[in-house]
């Protein structure tokens, strides 16, 4: 079987892949699928070790009946899609006042 | 090794790069060809593009873009529910009955609203 | 192995423990359905029926107050003196905010009923973040609390093409921001989750507690305890967005100025109470026991969190001084006041050496939550009274002679602004001393003196407002466009709350004194 480091490993290099892509997109749009990719690989992440189970210090008996890991994951699919809902259309809205995606060129709040 | 686990896989690409990489060759040493300039024009024989090709699409196909979103999400819920209902027995049935509820809620509220009127 | 449930489970899961915040969800989702249907004319039905179902929740809960900690929904969701103590703060939150509302709605032209459903559900998230006892129902509270904000913040957005209507790009400006910067700290959130579920294999608080111990123990053999630092970090960068600690509060103050005005009020209590709320239950609950060496050190965590403490008072305090608009001094106090409280968390991270600090520090911490709930909330209320309708009129300069055209709201900011301050007789004194001692007691000396010297440092700016309303005489004043009769009692009902926690001391402490969270 696969290791359970290199789902992790996959999943850290998303969430750095979309952690970059959230600093240094200028696009509204990119920078939700970074969001959305951070929000995947925290996917990856739970699925993963809900399917290795033990914990790594095999503190407890494995148990096949805790399936917090896979609620988890559930509930982060319904979120991450209300979170991108809201998103695109608050996106949307500033695109018809700004006629632009891009958050440096909306300006009126100086810190 | 672990890898041997993916071994199939790794098959499947390599058959499915070899496939298509003959097919194109195909094309290329069997078919004729001559390019030349009006050939790669976009239209052969139409009109010269005027403007970008991307229209601004109206504000309604978001609309429904984004409840779709929701709706089609929501319904993972009934997805466990739907494997376990025998054992989960009326307990689930009601539970389940909730959150329909719930969705219900929000459906009403759409429609109400007139989201779901194309004009 | 999983049994499965029955009719009797039912009954038997404690639905009714959650009841308060369940009756809010579904009394909101009513609401939803009666607003749609109510004819244009009857539309000012819609916040009192709103106001209605905060008070009805807000019984339930005195009725469900229990100091034994009860669990429902599998020890997913735990009832507790915390829970009550802090829905109740959450409940007269956006009691207040839905009265600031109504006119406010109504004279700007946003006058909606999609407002007030959102405002409720995002009080009902926090209440069900403040009664989380699972990762799960943490990150679900959390998101709950916040998308609604996302939309209210942009709320008073309308498509528009007059490039002077600076209120509408700036609402909506705030909006994007928030929803922006909100995403990427709830990824990280998660993040942090992931990390602790898989370190222990359970995302029950309490299992994680039970579970660190082991983990720690056979730490040489196995990267646990890393996983459980981490995750740890990860958790704490997430919630130091939603509670706008420094270095995580760079959206505080354009979202605090761009969005309108009750909802600046009702998201600087609601979201720093979800916030705190599941920062404490993890911190005390969850993770108390990670310390590198048990019995000697502190909790490993409590270093960052005294660090992030100390830069959030120092930069939230001096920033303020330099600002020239009321809501931004606001945004960047409310920063400071979340300096103060994570005083409180710092001191829970000495649990393993000082005895019963834990559950002093979070009763300080809730004290002061209180406290602030009502400042703030009565600070705003008279800014939004002085607001006029384009979002003009919230300058510092616009306090100027407030005293010569209205004496009761410059009475009350004055009152508002020693309570931020700290001044004894008020609740903010309480909510000080609290945290200070509660801080003292574990040690942490040199917090303790930089929290002190930055109180002192606050009282620059808020007795400039107070100097701006009563000594500079020759301004006529404002005309306070905003003040109606529902901000009236909200004013009236904050001050009532300041001078109650400040001077019926015994009041609140009874109360909080059956907090236990270990």
């Amino acid at each position: 079987m696969v290791p359970l480091s290199w789902y992790l490993i996959v999943s850290a290099a998303l969430f750095s892949i979309g952690v970059f892509g959230v600093l240094s997109r200028r696009n509204g749009v990119a920078v939700l699928m970074g969001i959305e990719l951070m929000l995947n690989a925290v996917n990856i992440n739970l699925v993963a070790f809900w399917r290795y189970n033990t914990t790594i210090a095999s503190v407890t008996e494995p148990v096949p009946s805790e399936l917090s890991g896979m609620v988890f994951a559930a509930f982060m699919f319904v979120v991450a899609a209300a979170e991108v809902a809201v998103g695109l259309a608050i996106i949307i809205t500033v695109y018809r006042n700004w006629r632009s995606v891009i958050p440096e060129e909306t300006d009126t709040l100086r810190g | 090794m672990t890898l041997q686990a993916f071994a199939p896989i790794g098959v499947l690409i390599i058959i499915a790069l070899i496939i298509g990489v003959i097919i194109l060759m195909i094309s290329r040493v069997f078919g004729p060809h001559n390019p030349s300039f009006r050939k790669n024009a976009p239209y052969e024989s139409g009109m010269k593009p005027i403007g970008p090709g991307t229209r601004r699409m109206p504000v309604k196909f978001y609309l429904v873009a984004v409840l779709f979103i929701i709706f089609d999400v929501e319904v993972i819920f009934f997805m466990p529910w739907a494997v376990a209902m025998r054992d989960l027995g009326v307990y689930g049935l009601i539970v389940m009955g909730v959150f329909t509820l719930i969705l219900v809620v929000g459906f009403i509220y759409e429609w109400k609203k007139g989201a779901l009127e194309w004009e | 192995m999983f049994e499965s449930p029955t009719l009797q489970t039912l009954t038997d899961y404690n639905i009714w423990i959650a009841l308060p915040a369940i009756a809010l969800a579904f009394g909101t989702m009513f609401l939803l359905v009666i607003d749609v249907f109510l004819p244009a004319n009857r539309k000012h039905w819609t916040p009192i029926l709103a106001l209605v179902g905060i008070g009805i929740s807000f019984l339930i809960n005195l009725f469900t107050y229990n100091p034994e900690q009860t669990s429902t929904f599998g020890g997913m969701f735990v009832a507790d003196a915390f829970t009550g103590f802090l829905n109740i703060v959450v409940l007269i939150t956006a009691f207040i905010s839905v009265l600031l509302s109504t006119d406010y709605l109504r004279r700007t032209e946003t006058n909606h009923g999609e407002y007030y459903i959102l405002l409720l559900l995002s009080a009902t998230g926090a209440m069900f973040m403040v009664g989380a006892n699972d990762l799960i129902v943490i990150f679900i509270g959390l998101e709950l609390l916040s998308i609604p904000l996302y939309i209210l913040s942009a709320f008073r957005v309308t498509y528009t093409d007059d490039r002077d209507a600076t209120f509408v790009l700036k609402s909506e400006e705030s909006g994007m921001k928030y929803f922006i910067l909100g995403a990427f700290s709830s990824a990280f959130l998660v993040y942090g989750s992931a990390l602790l579920f898989g370190a222990t294999g359970t995302t029950n608080l309490r299992e994680i507690f039970a579970a660190v111990g082991p983990i720690l123990e056979s730490s040489a053999e196995n990267s646990g305890a890393l996983l459980l630092l981490i995750g740890a970090a990860l958790s704490l960068v997430g919630l130091g967005f939603k509670i706008a600690a420094v270095p995580f509060h760079m959206w505080t103050p354009d979202v605090y100025e761009g969005a309108p005005t009750p909802i600046t009020a009702y998201m600087s209590v609601a979201a720093k109470v979800g916030g705190f709320a599941a920062l404490f239950r993890l911190m005390i609950v969850g993770l108390s026991g990670l310390t590198l060496d048990a019995g000697v050190d502190p909790a490993a965590w409590q270093g960052t969190i005294q660090v992030i403490a100390a830069v959030t008072l120092i930069l939230g305090n001096f920033v303020a001084l330099s600002q020239t608009n009321i809501k931004r001094m606001l945004a960047y106090s409310s920063i400071a006041h979340a300096g103060y409280i994570l005083m409180a968390v710092a001191a829970v991270g000495s649990a393993g050496l000082v005895p019963d600090i834990a559950n002093t520090a979070a009763q300080a911490g809730l004290v002061y939550l209180l406290a602030y709930a009502f400042t703030n909330l009565g600070a705003f209320a008279v800014v939004l009274a002085l607001e006029n309708n384009d979002g003009t009129g919230t300058e510092l300069s616009d306090f100027n002679g407030l005293y010569n055209s209205r004496p009761m709201l410059a009475l009350a900011m004055a009152l508002f602004m020693f309570s931020l301050t700290g001044i004894p007789l008020t609740a903010g004194f309480m909510g000080k001393w609290l945290v200070f001692s509660a801080a003292v007691q574990a040690g942490l000396i040199p917090l303790t003196i930089i929290g002190v010297l930055t109180s002192v440092i606050s009282a620059f700016y808020y007795v400039r407002v107070i100097v701006n309303m009563f000594l500079l005489t020759e301004d006529e004043g404002s005309p306070a466009v905003g003040e109606t009769a529902p901000v009236r009692y909200a004013v009236y009902a904050s001050m009532a709350g300041v001078l109650i926690v400040g001077i019926a001391v015994p009041l609140v402490t009874n109360l909080v004194n059956m907090v236990s969270l270990v």
